[in-house]
């Protein structure tokens, strides 16, 4: 048995150790070399272990005699392969799943690379953001080009130093070989490779889905073992010699500004080194007005912060009531909005049919948080120019958009992108959250201002009173069906909310949303309501509410009609055709049925179920995705809810990483459940409400439901999975509890309607 | 300040710092130890679990006062000797980790549980496990990665039997 060869755990655990010894020394870079070889077979994983000096870390063609066959890609004449990751890691994957990608095309074995966080340059590494699900999409092609670029240049060395032809080579398991037996590894070629021309892109031919050897394979992320070893890789553990610990305050209504504080009591805090007023520029994103505390240790301004008095002048300041709102939204019902979004056939003929069923119903979603677990948080190193050189910033930043620092030092600071060196670390969780980086600011601003540099962080609280929510809204929606059951009409009124009179993000509503392509009478309504709660990008932005109310609304009609809920949803998908023509990102009817069908089976819809035990199905499409999810459900009598088990089916086209695309289905499903079942955000004059964990509910492992994951390879091009598979959850689940008890759930969350889990 | 000597991973360090100060912040902070993150501040996300002796606690919610002479183990002390706690193993065999911020404070509180239970059930593992969120939902892995360190457990059991 693989796992007990105490011999290899013994030698590897040796490395670990002196590794982690070194990392606590601070002698070693942050970034220790450590690999990790496949899952496969529950064998023990951990490989190697080799510490790099601290000097050398940046560089390791200085290492072994490295070269670099591109931005991506380097190799040892030991045979070591090292692929650089270009893109944020959030928990996403995107590290190992890229690699993935260039490895299989240049035939590496997987066992030989290494992969490193490369540093933030647009001009060698091209798009570097995430976000959206498009990481993969946009990047897919580019890691083939890169892996299929250097395959072709080991192949070219390999001719030379056979003296055989090229076409009777080929490259795999980190070697080229030839039927006759002959084989020669990258290791050995690598210095003749680096000599041959940079193929032509579009000469390259890519490998065939039936032989890859790792594309669709599961690996063990890459930074596993860093992990769970607990040695430095988010931002949070960021170590700089000389480094001290800052903190900021901002008013708790958005948009106040500080006019003064108890700065003198502050600064005879233990371990507080300064504490000073920052104006601002008045942009969220940017830099808000407020206190800055810099210390000896994160405890010491945590603690300095609790005993801040802050004056603040409030008259630019937030009033948003979520009261109010709600209030508002009320009395809206039964109205159609003052904004036509889509107007088609003859929405009132159908409602005043006789024969036909007509119903409404009013659905209310809150607002939420990100709550990412690692905070917000960053470390700026600014330098002053000496002699006439220009200031220097060094920043280690938790990210989603890295390329974004650069405008905003430039106009927060003057700095140009050379005097800007950004790190990109880990991220603790982003969810969007990191999309906005004003954490930069204020941090840069402290490292200015005391000459040191300066690890900042966000208390918990901070971070739940300092978001970019996902927002809260209403959905009315109305519809028809004829006799035969057919949904015939469907109208929707969005009473939503903006900012300065634009839809604020996961506002937005179109015409072409489902099922409005689907149907001949359809009438779209909207009504803004203005906020100055910041709003941002959460996880599957409007799908992730929109879902909700459509596909629990499609559920409400069909039961009405006295139809099989997967049989009327099937029917209004009709021929399989896209979407929206010459549109493959749009939705393809013969895509969802198919993973309609597949979840209903596999979740073993209409068998019949105890009493308060039902399955609930729920589809939706969103980020060129296509999903559905079978919850099964149970209620007891004091509406204790069990979610049993979740069934899902989903089309993404290839899987680059099998269990990471696992993870992110699973990890989908639980923060959809996790958000439906306890999460809320209010405000009251201007200032959010909840404040810690205490007061803001997160589903707990007790209450995490069976899963059951089936992915749909077809032969489209791979897309993105971070997102797409939240938004049918909570439908699911609510039309579950429907069919469970007959109580239908139009508003989240559900602790709000008497459920408990 | 007053100096406090504490027994971190079996290595002694004396500490010159606020009584008052969490052992979080010492731990992060003053030794650098960074594997010990930090979540809430307020004991309820588990980020921060530490043994104190056998015992899972939340070190933001720990004065660095009362843990004088205590013996305290952090994820970087996990690897008994030199060997990776099968944990640990379990966690990189079964890929548990999506971001991986609370990866650490959910290893120690199922390694304390395997000392305590060396097979535990479903019911045993939510009950421990009960006070560790995990944001990106990582929770049916976790479980899994506990059966499979178990499993580890009691295979290496029986070889050591039969040498």
């Amino acid at each position: 048995m693989s796992t007990l060869d105490k011999d290899v755990r013994e030698v590897a655990a040796n490395k670990l150790v002196q590794a982690v010894q070194a990392e606590v020394q601070g002698k070693y870079s942050r970034r220790s070399f450590l690999k990790l070889t496949g899952m496969a077979g529950g064998g023990f994983v951990l490989a190697s272990v080799l510490p790099a000096i601290q000097s050398d870390a940046e560089d390791l063609g200085s290492l072994v005699g490295s070269v670099e066959l591109n931005a991506f890609i380097k190799v040892s004449s030991d045979g070591r392969i090292t692929i650089y990751s270009s893109n944020p890691e959030m928990g996403q994957g995107i590290k190992t799943a890229l690699p993935m990608i260039i490895a299989e095309e240049m035939g590496a074995k997987w066992e030989d690379v290494e992969v490193l966080q490369s540093e933030v340059d647009a001009e060698r590494f091209g798009r570097q953001g995430a976000g959206g699900s498009t990481t993969i999409p946009r990047s897919f092609d580019l890691m083939r080009q890169m892996g299929a670029s250097a395959r072709e240049m080991f192949i070219g060395a390999a001719s030379i130093a056979m003296e055989l032809p090229r076409d009777e080579l080929k490259a795999a398991e980190s070697a080229v070989s030839h039927s006759s037996g002959r084989s020669l590894s990258f290791g050995q070629l690598a210095a003749l490779a680096v000599k041959q021309p940079l193929p032509d892109p579009g000469s390259l031919e890519f490998k065939d889905r039936e032989d890859y050897t790792i594309i669709g394979t599961s690996v063990s992320g890459v930074d596993n073992l860093v992990i769970v070893t607990g040695l430095a890789l988010f931002a949070i553990d960021t170590k700089v010699p000389g480094m001290l610990f800052g903190a900021y305050e901002k008013c708790p209504a958005f948009g106040g500004k500080a006019v003064s504080a108890n700065l003198a009591e502050i600064k005879k805090l233990p371990g507080i080194r300064d504490a000073f007023l920052v104006e601002g520029n008045d942009n969220v994103r940017e830099l808000m007005s407020g206190v800055a505390i810099v210390g000896t240790s994160t405890w010491a301004v945590f603690n300095a912060k609790k005993h801040l008095k802050v004056e603040w002048d409030e008259s630019n300041a937030s009033k948003d009531s979520w009261r109010q709102l709600v209030s508002t939204a009320e009395s809206l019902k039964g109205q159609s909005g003052d904004i036509k979004v889509e107007n088609k056939g003859d929405v009132d003929a159908e409602f005043g049919n006789k024969a036909n069923k007509t119903l409404s119903g009013f659905y209310e979603f809150p607002f939420v948080s990100h709550f990412c677990l690692e905070p917000m948080n960053c470390t700026a190193d600014y330098k002053k120019g000496l002699n006439g050189a220009k200031d220097t910033v060094e920043l280690w930043v938790p990210t989603q958009a890295p390329a974004r620092v650069f405008p905003m030092t430039k106009s927060m600071f003057g700095l140009d992108a050379e005097q800007v060196t950004v790190h990109q670390t880990r991220l603790g969780g982003s969810f969007g959250r990191r999309i906005f980086n004003e954490y930069v600011c204020e941090v840069i601003q402290m490292s200015r201002q005391v000459g040191a540099p300066v690890k900042h962080t966000w208390m918990r609280e901070d971070n739940m009173h300092h978001d970019f929510y996902r927002t809260g809204g209403f959905q009315e929606l109305k519809g028809s069906v004829d006799a035969e059951g057919k949904l015939v009409a469907w109208e929707k009124h969005l009473i939503g909310m903006s900012a300065g009179g634009k839809p604020v993000m996961g506002a937005q509503f179109r015409g072409t949303e489902f099922p409005f392509l689907n149907l001949d009478n359809v009438r779209g309504t909207k009504t803004m309501l203005d906020i100055d709660t910041p709003c941002g990008p959460w996880r599957a932005p409007g799908a992730n509410t929109t879902a909700f109310v459509v596909q629990s609304f499609l559920h409400e009609l069909s039961q009405a009609a006295g139809r099989d809920h997967m049989e009327f949803l099937i029917e209004i998908m009709g021929e399989p055709r896209w979407f929206e023509p010459d549109n493959i990102r749009s939705l393809n009817t013969g895509r969802a049925v198919d993973v309609i069908k597949l979840a209903a089976s596999k979740a073993g819809w209409g068998r019949k179920m105890p009493k308060g035990r039902a399955l609930g199905l729920a589809f939706h499409f969103c980020h060129a995705a296509h999903v559905a999810e079978v919850a099964e459900v149970s209620v007891d009598k004091n509406n204790k809810l069990t979610v049993h088990k979740v069934t899902v089916a989903v089309d993404v086209g290839p899987i680059i990483n099998m269990s990471g695309a696992l993870s992110q289905v699973e990890g989908s499903v639980i923060d959809g459940l996790s958000t439906m079942v306890g999460q809320k955000i209010t405000m009251e004059k201007g200032r959010i409400e909840q404040s810690n964990f205490h007061d803001y509910q997160v589903l707990r492992i007790g209450a995490a439901p069976e899963l059951d994951i089936h992915f749909i390879q077809s032969d489209f091009s791979p897309t993105g999975l971070g997102e797409p598979a939240l938004p049918p959850l909570a439908p699911a689940v609510g039309n579950a509890i429907y069919s469970a008890t007959g109580h239908r759930v139009r508003k989240m969350p559900l602790t709000e309607e008497g459920y408990t889990v | 300040m007053p100096a406090y000597k504490l027994k971190v991973n079996g290595t002694d360090h004396v500490v010159d710092v606020d009584e008052e100060m969490p052992l979080l912040w010492v731990l992060r902070d003053v030794l650098g130890l960074t594997g010990t993150k930090y979540g809430c501040g307020i004991a309820q996300c588990g980020a921060c679990t530490v043994h104190i002796g056998d015992t899972p606690t939340r070190s933001c919610s720990v004065r660095v006062s009362d843990v004088v002479g205590q013996s305290i183990r952090t994820i970087e002390g996990l690897s008994e000797g030199t060997k990776l706690h099968p944990m640990q193993q379990a966690w990189i065999e079964i890929d548990v980790a999506q971001c991986g911020y609370c990866q650490a404070g959910q290893i120690m509180s199922a390694a304390a549980l395997l000392k305590q239970k060396p097979n535990p059930t479903d019911e045993d593992i939510d009950s421990a496990m009960s006070g560790n969120y995990c944001r990106c939902g990582t929770y049916n892995r976790i479980r899994k990665a506990i059966h499979t360190a178990a499993n580890y457990h009691d295979a290496m059991a029986s070889v050591e039997k039969q040498v």
